[in-house]
């Protein structure tokens, strides 16, 4: 038990997607004008992540694995098929949110208008599909901790969309020299956040 | 040709359009997986553009994400297995980021953008000059990380032993991650205000 919460501190803050390797960046800076879009975007992806990645955990260990074909005959343990890897977990993750776009459209259409156009690019935001290889990477023993892991990392990505719209929607009022204003304080403040969250590497 | 060279500078996806950021920076601690990493990108970016344009009168517009999901996919995986077969080193050190070629905006927003409502040759050449116009941050960055952070370039020493003796010291900060955002918004800085003159 100990360990599942470990992992989930850990890709909550520590590994945080956002600032420690950049994932999920261009919804990141896109969709963070206010707090409460921010908000139903953070929990749309801590969703998707939390679905997808104990899904692709099961996909990877039964399927793609090198033997992992070994319960279906013995005569399969030779294979080894995780080239098809990226082409399997990015089918999953598209059907996933492909489903989960339209019960969203069928029972918030609210949420659904405020997301708009970003809800379909859930599929392509790199911090789910980096949710999945990361998964892959690190060898989890269990589906438990891989969603551990998932919701771990969906957290981690919801508090750094929400603190940055949170600091956005102040910088109305600031005076930002010209050149830099739009994007390019927007990238500074996350380097900066970055900075921040660094403090729970513990140095 | 003029419009073709716009991402190089005036329209840079990065800079501008705010595309792509998600993998780029990572692999920019050091010159040489920048370099490696801005190949892959522009080499998937360019052909992907060329198959969805040939592909693009027969692609029915429900279903059109999947379909270049699977195209940008299986050119990545490509990618992947040459990284790995060639330079397995640099591939070691890219890890997952390859992987996340695939979701990378830039290519989809390019594919979403030029190459469905474009014939073969002109999405191809725009995939190639929006690969470039990508790697040339990343380049750029990469260089800046490399010899401020670790005194080196491409993995040769540059600082001279000299400088060190005389108290240079390396900036450690420049190797951790939040210091590629930073140098990315100066950049867009840099560029903005150029821009902002020319007008």
């Amino acid at each position: 038990m100990s360990d599942l919460m470990d992992i989930f501190v850990r890709s909550a803050l520590i590994d945080n997607m956002v600032f420690a390797y950049f994932l999920g960046m261009c919804s990141y800076l896109a969709v963070s004008k206010n707090v409460k879009t921010a908000l139903g975007l953070g929990i749309a992806v801590c969703f998707v992540l939390a679905v997808t990645v104990p899904v692709n955990y099961l996909l990877d260990k039964y399927f793609l694995q090198a033997g992992a074909l070994a319960w279906i005959s013995p005569e399969l343990s030779g294979l080894n098929l995780s080239f098809l890897s990226l082409i399997l977990l990015i089918a999953v993750i598209a059907g996933i949110v492909q489903l989960l776009e339209m019960v969203i459209e069928k029972f918030t259409p609210a949420l659904y208008q405020a997301l708009g156009i970003f809800l379909p690019l859930i599929a392509v935001n790199c911090a789910i599909l980096g949710g999945s290889l990361f998964m892959q990477e690190r060898h989890f023993p269990t589906v438990a901790h891989s969603f551990s892991y998932a919701l771990g990392s969906g957290i981690g990505w919801l508090l750094a969309i929400v603190a940055f719209a949170a600091i956005r929607e102040r910088l109305r009022y600031s005076d930002i020299p010209k050149g830099l204003q739009g994007n390019g304080i927007a990238y500074i403040i996350t380097g900066l956040l970055g900075l921040g969250f660094m403090a729970f590497l513990g140095f | 040709m003029k419009k073709y060279l716009g991402p190089l500078s005036k329209e840079n996806p990065i800079l501008v359009q705010v595309l792509g950021v998600c993998s780029a920076l990572a692999v920019t601690a050091q010159l040489k997986p920048a370099v490696v990493m801005a190949l892959s990108v522009t080499v998937v970016c360019a052909f992907s553009n060329l198959i969805i344009s040939l592909l693009r009168n027969t692609i029915p517009p429900r279903i059109r994400i999947i379909v270049q999901l699977l195209v940008v996919s299986s050119l990545v995986i490509a990618v992947d297995q040459f990284l790995q077969a060639y330079v397995f080193e640099i591939s070691r050190m890219l890890s997952v980021f390859v992987g996340l070629i695939i979701t990378n905006c830039i290519i989809m927003g390019r594919l979403e953008a030029f190459a469905l409502s474009h014939p073969p040759v002109p999405s191809f050449i725009d995939g190639l000059m929006n690969g470039l116009g990508y790697g040339l941050v990343l380049v750029v960055v990469g260089t800046i990380r490399e010899l401020l952070g670790a005194g080196t370039l491409w993995g040769c020493q540059v600082v001279p032993q000299a400088f060190y003796e005389a108290g240079y010291m390396n900036n450690g900060l420049m190797i951790l991650p939040p210091m590629a955002l930073i140098i990315v918004g100066t950049i867009i800085w840099i560029q903005n205000t150029k821009r902002n003159k020319a007008k």
